[in-house]
Order: structure tokens, then C-alpha cells, then sequence
């Protein structure tokens, strides 16, 4: 395999498979902000989007974008609500997936943005933003993560975005896109679906803090076709996201 | 947001939804004891260094954190609003904000449903709200990103609207339904070009982000964060100042100078 992607492109690739066509996705930032364009531009033409700053979108930004709230995200959306207002839709079940970074998982797809004393000294994160919301209340959640033995863990120190749990009432944690694959997440565990080209079982088992299920035959990730990558390369041009030396933040 | 650190005040409670890094420069600078918030950072590159010292390890002073997501904080404001003391929701269960929370509470639901969660209200002494034009009145036409800002106006014992512009009372009530912040809310307008830079304001400015790396970079030490906060905080008077400090050509590249209006909406009675 020659390296004509990057491994964050083709993470965007496997996050624009994760929408189906005709479905309202809650849109992150960074990898799946280009995901989202990514499907709508080949197979997820209908598919629409919704920000937790209250923007309703059915067409990628008009430029490149550094956060939702910049202005060729607003221009030529459908509508700008508040964030209540999509947090409702959200609520009231009309959101099919959304997407969630963390910096810890653990095997039930809990997420921590929180705090975390993994390292030995309390390191304080951001905090959920929106994160715990979608994990809550979408119909199903894509989680994107840097996959790093001391980020996968038997137990994250505080559960910032809920994984599956007894008691849930909708969606939960389906898949999960790493550096390394795509993992099926149900409350049983995380199951390996598809290994990134030229990763090994036994360097995925390595880099992962908790056991997993690995199928014995497990396929690579489908590499991204040049329809894919021509429009990666035309929404983040310089690479900012999906360099491969994108800082992980 | 410089002005309050200029002006030396102590001991204040941040509320937002995602802040971005006027609460880290906040916090750095020593004027904050308790954030109320969802997300701390900088857009720029995650972590809010000033934030992380004040947290971690109390400089330069301790703070306290009352986390949320952010449906929670808009709710909690929405309550005030409302004039009511909570309002329920389904978000957060099974996760730990929502555990031992001093304002995000278990109920049962009187109508026998599931089993919401109660987010109490929260008003905030004072919104600062960003707007694109208002009238001497304080009435403000806002568009594109929303977010809280309404819901933290109408929550807010006093309410501070800082414009783009101020214009005359015939501009707003022309488009009612853009005026999001009636002036029955607003203690003051200021007219401020340019304040919310280096963030962006539809059809005025566009988003500056080399600001954001640079403080990302500087703010990584206490040092370095001492050195941006002289630099672009102390030895300035205000935000004229500032925008000279950027220069004509930073600020000129910054101003949006297309248009694309919307289409008119006919208010014939």
C-alpha cells in the first residue's frame, strides 16, 4: 500500500460511511465536519445536518471552516436557531447519529473529556460541550479517537458522554473510528470490524487497555476512491485537519 | 471581556455553553473564582492552558468548576427566563455531570413517565451579548450564530448589548422578527466595532484564527501568558487601541466588504 492518503482521511472516509442517506446526523467538528460533506457529496445527498450552535444545514460549509460558528457555516443554511433548539430535536428523538470525540474510552463506549489522572498527575480537559448530550440522546453515536494504549481503558476515570448502560433509553454507541480501525460497539464490548491497511491484530491489541473482540479474519478498512479524496483535498486543502500531523487536542 | 480584566475585578462567575478563550484569559488573569460552563478551551488546540494552572494547580488562584453539557447550561438558563425553578430533561443519565450535581437533580415524572432529570435555574447578575446593530433603546437584531446569547439575555438581571452598530429605531422595526433581545431586557448598548474579535460576526468580520494559535502557543507557560496579557490587555486603553495594535492592513483583510443580503420580507399591514 502506497501511502496516497493520510490515515486522518481515511478516518473521514470511514466517518462518511457511518451516514446513511436521508439522515439527520448532529455534526462535530474536525474529522466528521468533513465526514458529514463527504457523504452528502457522494452517497448521502439528502442527509442533513444540525450544530449545537443552531445551524441547520443541508450543503458543507461554503469555505473552509474552523468552527461551526464561522461564518461560511452560517451562510446558505437552511435555518439558525438557538442551541435549545436543536438540543430539542435532539431530545425529541429526530436526530438518527451524531458523532463524539474523547480523549478516554472504555469497553462500554463510555467517553472521557473530563479530567483524568491516567499519567499519575490530575489532568483537567475541556469538558463535554455537547459531547454528553448527542452520546444521550442520538439515535446512535459515531465515537472518533486517537488509538492510544493509555486513552483505552478497563474503566475511564469519569464518564463525560454515557456509553451503553442498563436503563438506556435510546441509541448508544455503535462504531468506533480510531488511527488504528473501525470497531462495532454494543453493550458486550467492542468487536474489531476492520483494520486500517498495514495495522496488525497484534498492534491493535497492544495499543488497546482493554481486551477485545477479534474476529479471526479481519478485513482492511476500504482504502478511500479518488472521488473521496478529491473532496477531502477540496474542503481542507492544507491539510489542517487531516495532515498527518493534526494535533490530536 | 479585556476591559473586566483592566478594570481589576475579582471573584467572578463564568457561565457559558462552549467558551472559547476569553474564559481562559479570564481565568489566567486572576479574575475568576467559579466557571460554570460545558467546555473550557481554545478552539485553536483543545486545552485552555490558563484554565488547566488555575484548575491543576491553583494559579494564580484556585477555581471552582460546576460542569454542564451544553443543553444543561442552556436549560438552566432558559429556567430563568422562564421565571420557573427547573426544567427536565432526559440528557446526562447514566453519566457522571449529572451525579451529585448541585443544580441538575433526579425527579419523578408526575405523569408517570420515565424518570427526567431537573436542571435548576441559573441567572446570571449580568449577559454581555455580542449583536451585529441595535437602537439607542437596546433593541437588537441579531443573525446568524445564536446560540444562548438570547436565552442569556432574557435570564440576566441586566443585560449589556455591545454592536457593530448602533442605528436608528426605523432599521430595527423594520425587521421585528430579527429584534431577538427586545430593549425592555437591555441596561446598555455600546458601540463597539470590532469587540468580538478575533472572533467573527456575520456580515462584518470574519474569524481571525492566527490569534487563537499564537495565544495557544504563548499561554502554554504562566510566563508566556503574562507576556500576552501585558501585551494585549494591560498597556492597551480599550478596543480602538487594540484594533490599532492589529494594524489597518490585519483589520482591513479581517472586515467583510461583500454583500448577500436577504431577500426582503414585506411588513405591509
Amino acid at each position: 500500500m502506497t501511502a496516497s492518503y493520510t490515515r486522518r482521511e481515511l478516518m473521514v472516509v470511514a466517518a462518511g460511511r457511518e451516514i446513511h442517506d436521508h439522515e439527520v446526523v448532529f455534526v462535530g467538528m474536525r474529522l466528521p465536519l468533513l465526514g458529514f460533506g463527504l457523504a452528502k457529496a457522494t452517497h448521502a445527498p439528502d442527509a442533513v445536518g444540525l450544530f449545537e450552535n443552531g445551524v441547520i444545514r443541508d450543503r458543507p460549509a461554503e469555505a473552509f471552516i474552523y468552527t461551526m460558528g464561522d461564518p461560511p457555516n452560517i451562510a446558505g443554511a437552511i435555518t439558525c436557531l438557538g442551541l435549545l433548539d436543536v438540543m430539542s430535536l435532539l431530545q425529541a428523538g429526530r436526530v438518527n447519529v451524531g458523532f463524539i470525540g474523547g480523549a478516554e474510552i472504555d469497553p462500554l463506549g463510555n467517553l472521557n473529556t473530563t479530567r483524568t489522572s491516567s499519567g499519575g498527575t490530575l489532568v483537567r480537559l475541556p469538558g463535554s460541550g455537547g459531547g454528553g448530550d448527542i452520546a444521550s440522546l442520538a439515535g446512535r453515536t459515531v465515537l472518533i479517537m486517537e488509538h492510544e494504549p493509555r486513552r483505552f481503558r478497563e474503566r475511564v476515570d469519569y464518564v463525560t458522554s454515557p456509553g451503553h448502560f442498563p436503563g438506556r433509553r435510546r441509541g448508544g454507541p455503535a462504531t468506533l473510528i480510531t488511527t488504528l480501525g473501525v470497531f462495532d460497539l454494543s453493550p458486550s464490548g467492542v468487536r474489531v470490524r476492520t483494520l486500517h491497511p498495514g495495522v496488525s491484530p497484534k498492534q491493535v491489541r497492544e495499543a488497546t487497555g482493554f481486551a477485545l473482540e477479534l474476529p479471526e479474519t479481519v478485513p482492511a478498512t476500504p482504502a478511500p476512491t479518488a472521488d473521496e479524496l478529491a473532496y477531502i483535498r477540496t474542503a481542507d486543502p492544507e491539510g489542517f485537519w487531516t495532515g498527518d500531523s493534526m494535533k490530536s487536542g | 471581556m479585556h476591559e473586566i480584566i483592566r478594570q481589576g475585578r475579582k471573584e467572578l462567575t463564568l457561565i457559558g455553553p462552549i467558551s472559547d478563550m476569553a474564559f481562559d484569559q479570564l481565568i489566567g488573569a486572576g479574575t475568576v473564582a467559579r466557571v460554570v460552563a460545558a467546555w473550557i478551551g481554545n478552539v485553536a488546540g483543545g486545552s485552555g492552558y490558563g484554565f488547566r494552572r488555575a484548575f491543576e494547580q491553583g494559579i494564580p488562584r484556585p477555581i471552582v468548576v460546576e460542569d454542564h453539557s451544553n443543553f444543561t447550561v442552556g436549560l438552566a438558563l432558559k429556567a430563568a427566563a422562564m421565571g420557573v425553578p427547573f426544567l427536565p430533561t432526559f440528557t446526562g443519565l447514566g453519566g457522571d455531570i449529572v451525579r451529585n450535581h448541585p443544580r441538575i437533580k433526579p425527579i419523578d415524572d408526575p405523569f408517570g413517565g420515565p424518570a427526567p432529570l431537573a436542571v435548576g435555574a441559573l441567572r446570571p447578575d449580568v449577559a454581555i451579548v455580542h449583536v451585529q446593530r441595535a437602537d439607542k433603546e437596546g433593541n437588537a437584531h441579531l443573525w446568524g450564530n445564536l446560540g444562548l446569547t438570547v436565552e442569556a439575555a432574557y435570564a440576566a438581571r441586566r443585560t449589556i448589548v455591545v454592536c457593530e452598530e448602533i442605528v436608528s429605531e426605523d432599521v430595527i422595526r423594520s425587521d421585528p422578527n430579527r429584534t431577538v433581545i427586545p430593549g425592555l431586557l437591555t441596561t446598555a448598548v455600546v458601540e463597539e466595532p470590532g469587540g468580538a474579535l478575533p472572533s467573527s460576526v456575520q456580515g462584518y468580520w470574519r474569524r481571525d484564527f492566527e490569534p487563537f494559535l499564537a495565544y495557544h502557543r504563548l499561554s502554554r507557560t504562566r510566563e508566556g501568558f503574562e507576556a500576552w496579557l501585558r501585551e494585549w490587555v494591560l498597556e492597551l486603553a480599550g478596543r480602538p487601541a487594540y484594533l490599532r495594535k492589529m494594524g489597518d492592513a490585519a483589520v482591513e483583510r479581517l472586515r467583510v466588504r461583500e454583500q448577500r443580503l436577504a431577500a426582503p420580507a414585506n411588513f405591509a399591514p
